[in-house]
C-alpha cells in the first residue's frame, strides 16, 4: 500500500532489478548456506542435547592428544594445526576473490591453487586422525574412551564425532571439488571472456561457510 | 559497481537467449519439450500430473484401509487378487493395514500436497505473475522435478519388496523405524522410504532456492513487493519455510540411517526385542528424533497450507470483483504464520514426557497462530461481503477452503492446549483436525487453483457441470467423513488400530465407521470424475477465446492464450499498480499493466 514511498525514495524494491544488487546465483548461494546452517545446527543441537542428557563424557584432551611422528601427550596440538590450515585456506580464498575483482587471472590461479592445497591438507589431516582413532578402537558404535571420571562411556561420543566431522569433511571435499572446477574454468579463460569472476566469489562464500562451520564443530568436540 | 555490470551483462544475455529461442522453436523435439523441459509451465504440469498419480494411489490406499475399518468382518476376494499375500482370504492383514496407513500419510503429505501443490503452482505462477520469462535457473528447476521423480520411483518400489513398505506411521518414529527386527516394514521398506525422502529433500531445496531467487530478483519493472499478488507472497513464504526446515529433517534422517545401518545409538537406548533379546544400544533418545522431525513437521503443514491460502485469496478477490480486504494485513499474517511455524513444534510432543512448563510455552505460541489465522479468515469473509460473486467451480472450491479452514482451525485451539491434548492425543479427534484443516482444505485450494488457472495451462476450460458435481459431493463428503471422527476421538477412540469391533469401548462405533467408509468410497469415485474432466478437457474442453477469461488484473492474463517458452512474445510488460484494482472508479477491473490515470481516486 505504501508503495509510493518505496518507489520514489529507493527504487531497489520497485521491480526490474535485484533488490540486493546481486545476480540470482549469489542470492541462491546465500539461501543455500542458510539452509545448510540449519542442517549443521540440527546436528550440533542433537549432539548437545544428547551430551547433556548423558552422565559422563570423555575428555577431549585425552582422546585427541597424538601428533603424527611425535606420539601422544600433546593434547589438541594436531587439531590446532588442522584448524590453522583451514583458516589460512580461507585467507587465500579471500585473496583469490580479491584478485578476481581486479581481473587478475594470475592472482586468481595462484590463490585458488593454494586454497585447494589447504583443503586437501585439511582432509589429509582428518584422514590421519580418523585412522588413528580407528586403530585405537574407535568407530561408529564403538567407543574405547572412558568418561572424565573413569566410568564406562556410551558410544555416542564417537557416534557423533564421526558423523558430524564426517559430514563437515564431506563439505570440505565438495568445496575442494568446486575450487578445482573454478581453477579449470579460470585456466580456460571462461571468466575473462565473461568479464567477471563472480563464480569465484560464490565458491568463496561456500568455502568461508565451511570454515565457519568448522569453528563450531571444533569448539563443540575439541574444546568443550 | 562490478555487480551492476554483472547484472547488466546477465540481463542482456538473458534477453538474447530468449530472442534466439523464439527463432528456434521448431528445433524442440518431444524430449526437450515434454520430458526434460526447462519451461516452468511444462515443469508445473509435470509436478501436477505426477502429483495426481500419487493422489490416486494414496487415495486408493485410504479406500482400502477404510474397507478394513468399515467392514472388519467381511471378506473381499478381489483384494487377494490385487494384494496377494497381504490380503489372504480377502482380508487385509494387519501388516498391510499399517503399511497402507503409513504410505497414505507419507504420499499425501509430501508427494501430493507438497510437491503436487506448491511444486505445481510455484512453478506455474511465480514467473507468470511476477513478470519473468522463466525461473532464475531453469536447469535447477528441471532437476528439482527429476529428483522428485526419482524419489517417487524409489517410494513406489518400496511397495513391491518382499517385506513390504514401511509400516510404522508417516512420522517414522524410532525405535520402530530404526530396527529392522522390530517389524517387517522396518526392513528394506524403511531403507527405501529414507532414500526416497532424502531425494525428496534435495528436490525441495533446489525448487525452493529457485522460487526465492525468482521472486526477489526477477520481478518486472514496477512490480514492487507490495504490488505482488498474494499468491506470490504465500509461495515465497512457503519456499522460505521449506529451505529452512527440510534440512533439519535431513539431519534427523542421516542420524536415523546411521542407527539403522552402522550400529550407532542416536535414538536408541535400553531396548528389548522379544525375538532378538536385549540390544546393546545405550545413551540415545527416541525423543530427539521427534524434535528433529517436528521441527520440519510443523512448518510442513504450512508449506502445504500457505500456497492454498495464497491462491484462495487471489481467486476470492477475482470472483468477488472486489479488492482483497486488508492486503497488508494478509502479508503480515502470512509472515507471522511463517515465523510461528518454527516455534510450535513441541505441541506434537505434549505426551512425550516434555516438561509441563516448557509445554505451557508451546501452548502459548501455538494459540498465537490463531491470531494471524483469524485475520486471514475475516479478510476472506470481508472480501466476499457484498461482492458481485461469480460462482465458478474455482470460486466454490475457494469458498470451501475457507469453510474447512475455519472448521478445522477451531479444533486446533482445542488440541493446542496441552491439558486437553493429554486426552485427545493420538485419537480420531486429531485425525479429524488435521485432515480438515491441512489435508482437505489444501486439496480444496489445489482444486480451486486447477479450475481457475486451467485456461492458462491448457488454453481450454474444464467442464463446469462436472466441476459443480465434484465440488458439492467433495465438500459434503469431507464433512461427513471427518465430522463424526471428532465424536469418536472425544470418546477416546485411538488412531492406527486395526480392528475396533473387538474393543468393548469402541463397539458402539461400528456403524459409524461403516458409514464413514461408504462416504470415502463415494468421494474417491468423484475424484476420478474430476480426473476424467481434467484429462478430457486437455484435448476436448471448451476453447478459451479471450486473453483474460476471468477479467483478472494479474500479469499471467496479459500473455497469449497459449504462451510459449518465455511467456511474452515481445517486451515483458511494466506494472503500474497493485494486483487488486477491482470495482474501482466504476471500472470492473484494471489490469496491473494499465498506467495510472489522472482521474483515479486512490493509487496503490
Amino acid at each position: 500500500m505504501a508503495t509510493t514511498t518505496a518507489t520514489t525514495a529507493t527504487k531497489w524494491w520497485g521491480g526490474g532489478k535485484s533488490p540486493f544488487n546481486v545476480e540470482y546465483g549469489k542470492l541462491m548461494m546465500w539461501y543455500f548456506l542458510m539452509s545448510d546452517a540449519f542442517t549443521f545446527g540440527a546436528f550440533l543441537i542433537a549432539y548437545g542435547t544428547t551430551r547433556f542428557a548423558t552422565n559422563g563424557w570423555p575428555d577431549p584432551n585425552h582422546v585427541f592428544n597424538s601428533f603424527p611422528g611425535l606420539g601422544g601427550g600433546l593434547p589438541l596440538l594436531f587439531v590446532s594445526l588442522m584448524t590453522f590450515i583451514l583458516i589460512i585456506s580461507s585467507v587465500t580464498m579471500v585473496l583469490a576473490v580479491h584478485a578476481g575483482h581486479q581481473m587478475n587471472k594470475r592472482g586468481v590461479v595462484i590463490n585458488l591453487v593454494l586454497t585447494i592445497i589447504g583443503g586437501l591438507a585439511f582432509l589429509s589431516c582428518q584422514a590421519w586422525e580418523w585412522t588413528h582413532l580407528f586403530h585405537e578402537g574407535a568407530w561408529w558404535g564403538r567407543n574405547p574412551f572412558p568418561n572424565h571420571d573413569g566410568t564406562v562411556s556410551t558410544s555416542n561420543f564417537t557416534n557423533f564425532f564421526f558423523t558430524i566431522t564426517g559430514f563437515h569433511g564431506f563439505h570440505v571435499f565438495s568445496g575442494v571439488v568446486i575450487n578445482i572446477i573454478m581453477l579449470i574454468m579460470t585456466l580456460q579463460d571462461k571468466f575473462e571472456k565473461r568479464g567477471h569472476y563472480l563464480m569465484i566469489e560464490k565458491a568463496g562464500l561456500y568455502w568461508h561457510f565451511v570454515d565457519l562451520v568448522w569453528v563450531f564443530v571444533f569448539t563443540c568436540f575439541y574444546l568443550i | 559497481m562490478s555487480n551492476e555490470a554483472v547484472l547488466h551483462a546477465h540481463e542482456v544475455s538473458h534477453d538474447v537467449h530468449h530472442g534466439g529461442h523464439d527463432g528456434h522453436h521448431h528445433h524442440e523435439n518431444f524430449i526437450t519439450k515434454y520430458v526434460f523441459s526447462q519451461d516452468h509451465k511444462m515443469i508445473a504440469k509435470q509436478f501436477l500430473i505426477t502429483g495426481m498419480v500419487w493422489a490416486v494411489l494414496g487415495g486408493l490406499m485410504s479406500v482400502l484401509f477404510r474397507l478394513q475399518l468399515g467392514y472388519p468382518e467381511a471378506s473381499f476376494p478381489w483384494l487377494e487378487d490385487i494384494l496377494g499375500k497381504w490380503a489372504k482370504g480377502g482380508h487385509i492383514s494387519a501388516e498391510a493395514y499399517y503399511a497402507l496407513v503409513t504410505t497414505h500419510g507419507t504420499v499425501l503429505v509430501f508427494f501430493v500436497l507438497t510437491a503436487g501443490l506448491s511444486g505445481t503452482f510455484s512453478n506455474f505462477l511465480i514467473p507468470l505473475q511476477v513478470g519473468a520469462r522463466d525461473m532464475a535457473s531453469p536447469l535447477m528447476n528441471m532437476l528439482s522435478y527429476w529428483f522428485f521423480f526419482l524419489a517417487s520411483i524409489v517410494m513406489l518400489s518400496s511397495m513391491f519388496v518382499e517385506t513390504g513398505p514401511f509400516s510404522g506411521g508417516w512420522t517414522a518414529y524410532p525405535p520402530l523405524s530404526a530396527l529392522g527386527d522390530a517389524s517387517p516394514g522396518s526392513k528394506t521398506g524403511m531403507d527405501l522410504w529414507l532414500i526416497a525422502m532424502a531425494l525428496f529433500v534435495v528436490s525441495q531445496l533446489l525448487a525452493g532456492l529457485n522460487y526465492i531467487a525468482t521472486i526477489l530478483n526477477m520481478r518486472t519493472k514496477g512490480m514492487s513487493m507490495t504490488r505482488l499478488p498474494l499468491t506470490i507472497w504465500a509461495l515465497f513464504f512457503t519456499a522460505v519455510l521449506g529451505v529452512l526446515s527440510f534440512p533439519v529433517l535431513f539431519s534427523g534422517f542421516i542420524l536415523l540411517i546411521f542407527d539403522r545401518n552402522f550400529g550407532t545409538s542416536f535414538y536408541l537406548s535400553d531396548i528389548f526385542i522379544s525375538s532378538v533379546g536385549a540390544l546393546p544400544n545405550e545413551g540415545g533418545s527416541a525423543i530427539l528424533y521427534q524434535h528433529l522431525f517436528w521441527f520440519l513437521g510443523h512448518p510442513e503443514v504450512y508449506i502445504i497450507l500457505l500456497p492454498a491460502m495464497g491462491m484462495v485469496s487471489e481467486i476470492l478477490s477475482t470472483n468477488s470483483r472486489k479488492p482483497i480486504f486488508g492486503y497488508m494485513a494478509m502479508i503480515g499474517s502470512l509472515f507471522a504464520i511463517a515465523i510461528l511455524a518454527f516455534l510450535v513444534w513441541a505441541h506434537h510432543m505434549f505426551v512425550t514426557g516434555l516438561n509441563p512448563f516448557l509445554g505451557s510455552i508451546f501452548v502459548l505460541l501455538t494459540l498465537l497462530i490463531a491470531v494471524p489465522s483469524a485475520i486471514k479468515v475475516f479478510n476472506w469473509l470481508t472480501t466476499l461481503w457484498r461482492g458481485n460473486i461469480r460462482f465458478t467451480p474455482g470460486m466454490l472450491f475457494a469458498i470451501g477452503f475457507v469453510s474447512l479452514f475455519i472448521s478445522g482451525g477451531l479444533t486446533g485451539i482445542w488440541l493446542g492446549n496441552s491439558a486437553l491434548d493429554i486426552h485427545l492425543h493420538d485419537t480420531y479427534f486429531v485425525i479429524a483436525h488435521f485432515h480438515i484443516v491441512m489435508g482437505v482444505a489444501s486439496m480444496f485450494g489445489m482444486f480451486a487453483g486447477i479450475y481457475h488457472w486451467y485456461p492458462k495451462m491448457y488454453g481450454r476450460f474444464m467442464n463446469n457441470t462436472l466441476g459443480y458435481i465434484h465440488f458439492w459431493v467433495t465438500i459434503a463428503g469431507a464433512y461427513l467423513i471427518f465430522w463424526p471422527m471428532h465424536y469418536e476421538g472425544l470418546a477416546g477412540m485411538p488412531r492406527r488400530y486395526y480392528d475396533y469391533s473387538v474393543w468393548e469401548s469402541f463397539k458402539q462405533f461400528v456403524e459409524l465407521n461403516r458409514f464413514i467408509s461408504t462416504v470415502v468410497i463415494i468421494v474417491f469415485a468423484v475424484q476420478l470424475l474430476f480426473l476424467a474432466n481434467f484429462f478430457y478437457s486437455i484435448w476436448k474442453g471448451r476453447k478459451v477465446t479471450t486473453q483474460n477469461p476471468w477479467e483478472s488484473t494479474t500479469l499471467e492474463w496479459t500473455t497469449p492464450i497459449r504462451p510459449g517458452h518465455g511467456n511474452w512474445p515481445g517486451e515483458i510488460p511494466e506494472v503500474h499498480r497493485w494486483a487488486y484494482d477491482y470495482g474501482k472508479d466504476g471500472k470492473s477491473f484494471i489490469p496491473q499493466t494499465t498506467p495510472v490515470g489522472d482521474d483515479e481516486s486512490e493509487h496503490h
